[in-house]
């Protein structure tokens, strides 16, 4: 069906949850008010980012008051958003939730968590087991956080379980100022479009801004098409909302003009992969 | 093009949304910060002087009696084109009387306390007014431990520390900076005629450009040497980087319980911010 989607490119302060989610309210009551049907959230906006110790302080149990809200809120639109998650044997994963009717449809712990240059994710969290598309009101979605996007394997995945519109959600450190544009913004832009192409899906990719630790996460959220070409953008740096409505003959040309998922061959994949693993296996 | 050439319309967007950001979000919004007539501190102030408004910005000259009177006046000049607070708290009375005990002491332990003293001032005025302190060291010096530990390398925050001597050139054409100020000889100032290179032995632009290499395209000796640079001078530089380190680093720590700060006692310093 045709929506409209709320890209919120927020400002989260580190680890203090209760103004987060204050935040996040606002927010999305803010989209309502302009018709969205759906509102897509940063990584980790209820947290913010370089956690490190405080991952066990600021996570939050599926049965807490947090999720609760979010849960009542998207009885009157559709969230995607993250936080911490703590499961009952004290696992601590970088998820994202998809609320939609005042339900959890869809919960996606970050698989590629990464661990190199200023990032160490892996230190303080738990590594996701699985990429599964799901049905909502918007069509078939595959939810991606920020690094799982770099992995061809993450969002191929999804659009092979049928996905149409992937949603990734980012906290991206902005660095790379040699060349006309944000190095990282010039890379992510690259990644969102070429995916959108290669898969024909729509891409929403939502990231924060504001600075910790001096690190300055660059924003500049956007919608891709299926064709592959940026539709809409909001600014560097700045928090902002951009909203964009999206429409199914545009994914439908898409699918008519380049039926490269039609066409793409599961067996030899999947032959030629498990080839792979049993010659590494040995 | 040489890769230290930088986006100076993008480089100061991040550098003034860094400065509001960190200092508002911890409930300031004035900053301090020592104005020695050179280049460093005068880009630092006005970028300071764009981020939280000229009147928010407490910049202070520090001369001894041995300070050339040009960097007075070139501190003046700077004051002026961003509009900030100026004052002149001179140090001599300070150091000559500790000095006075030690006659003996040479250039180094003399230029030392001299930057510490002005670190002492900064941090009374960074009380006196609320503001957070800036520092100004850039990447060259920071990397060569070319600046005093608790002198004027000691601040909250610092905006430049992450851009190259040539950047911080290319970035103080961009913000404004009086043309006299970029355009004179780099000089610490803590002895007459001083200038960087001279005592450094090499030009920024020299060491910017191993540096750059070295450190942020983690470049080995091969790969340098191919690129024209000297062994002598590879090694000479890399020692600084190492020998320096501890001054880049908080004060080591002896570890006898299960959480010891820094190792696994973990969090960012904004954190609840």
């Amino acid at each position: 069906m045709d929506f409209s989607v709320a890209l919120l490119q927020i400002k989260p302060k580190l680890g203090r949850v209760a103004d987060n989610l204050a935040l996040i309210q606002e927010q999305v009551e803010q989209a309502i008010a302009q018709k969205a049907d759906l509102a897509v959230l940063p990584e980790l906006a209820l947290t913010g980012y370089f956690l490190k110790d405080l991952v066990p302080e600021v996570a939050l149990t599926l049965d807490s008051s947090e999720i609760a809200a979010l849960k009542e809120l998207s009885k009157r639109i559709s969230i995607a958003v993250g936080f911490v998650e703590v499961t009952a044997d004290f696992q601590f994963y970088n998820s994202a939730a998809w609320f939609e009717d005042g339900e959890l449809k869809h919960l996606h712990r970050k698989v590629y968590l990464p661990t190199y240059g200023l990032f160490d994710e892996q230190r303080y969290l738990g590594r996701g087991d699985r990429f599964r598309a799901f049905d909502t009101k918007f069509g078939r979605i595959g939810l991606l956080v920020c690094e799982d996007m770099w992995h061809l394997s993450a969002p191929y995945l999804l659009a092979m379980d049928g996905a149409t519109t992937l949603v990734c959600l980012s906290s991206s450190p902005g660095r790379g100022v040699d060349d006309q544009t944000l190095g990282t913004a010039t890379a992510w832009r690259n990644l969102t479009t070429s995916t959108a192409r290669f898969l024909t899906c729509r891409v929403i990719y939502v990231n924060r801004v504001g600075y910790e630790d001096g690190v300055g996460f660059w924003g500049g959220s956007h919608v891709v098409a299926p064709s592959g070409e940026i539709v809409a953008a909001a600014p560097e740096f700045d928090p902002a909302t951009l909203l964009v409505s999206l429409t199914d003959a545009e994914l439908r040309r898409e699918r008519i003009s380049s039926p490269l998922v039609r066409d793409e061959n599961l067996c030899i994949t999947l032959r030629e992969l498990s080839r792979i693993d049993q010659e590494r296996s040995c | 093009m040489s890769r230290l050439n930088i986006n100076t319309k993008l480089v100061r967007r991040m550098l003034v949304g860094f400065l509001q950001d960190e200092i508002w979000k911890v409930g300031a919004k004035k900053a301090v910060l020592g104005l020695s007539g050179g280049i460093d501190s005068a880009l630092v102030c006005h970028l300071a002087a764009e981020a939280l408004g000229p009147e928010n910005v407490h910049a202070i000259c520090m001369p001894y009696k041995t300070s050339n009177p040009e960097s007075e006046a070139h501190a003046r000049l700077v004051a002026e084109a961003s509009g900030v607070q100026f004052s002149v708290v001179g140090i001599t009375p300070m150091v000559d009387a500790y000095f006075d005990q030690f006659p003996d002491a040479n250039n180094m332990r003399r230029g030392n306390k001299m930057a510490r003293e002005r670190m002492t001032i900064l941090f009374d005025h960074s009380a006196l007014y609320g503001g957070l302190v800036l520092g100004t060291s850039n990447k060259t010096e920071l990397l060569l431990g070319y600046g005093t530990l608790y002198g004027d390398m000691a601040s909250a925050l610092n905006p430049i520390g992450d851009l190259y001597k040539t950047q911080v050139w290319q970035l103080s054409e961009e913000v404004g900076v009086p043309k006299p100020v970029i355009e004179k000889k780099p000089s610490a100032d803590l002895w007459a005629g001083q200038t960087d290179e001279e005592e450094l032995g090499f030009t920024y632009r020299e060491v910017d450009e191993l540096l750059y290499r070295m450190v942020d395209q983690r470049a080995d000796t091969t790969e340098l040497v191919a690129a024209g640079f000297k062994p002598e001078f590879i090694n000479s530089i890399y020692g600084k980087v190492q020998n320096s380190h501890f001054k880049r680093r908080l004060p080591v720590i002896a570890k006898v319980s299960g959480r010891t700060i820094d190792r696994d006692f973990r969090y960012s310093r904004d954190w609840g911010k």
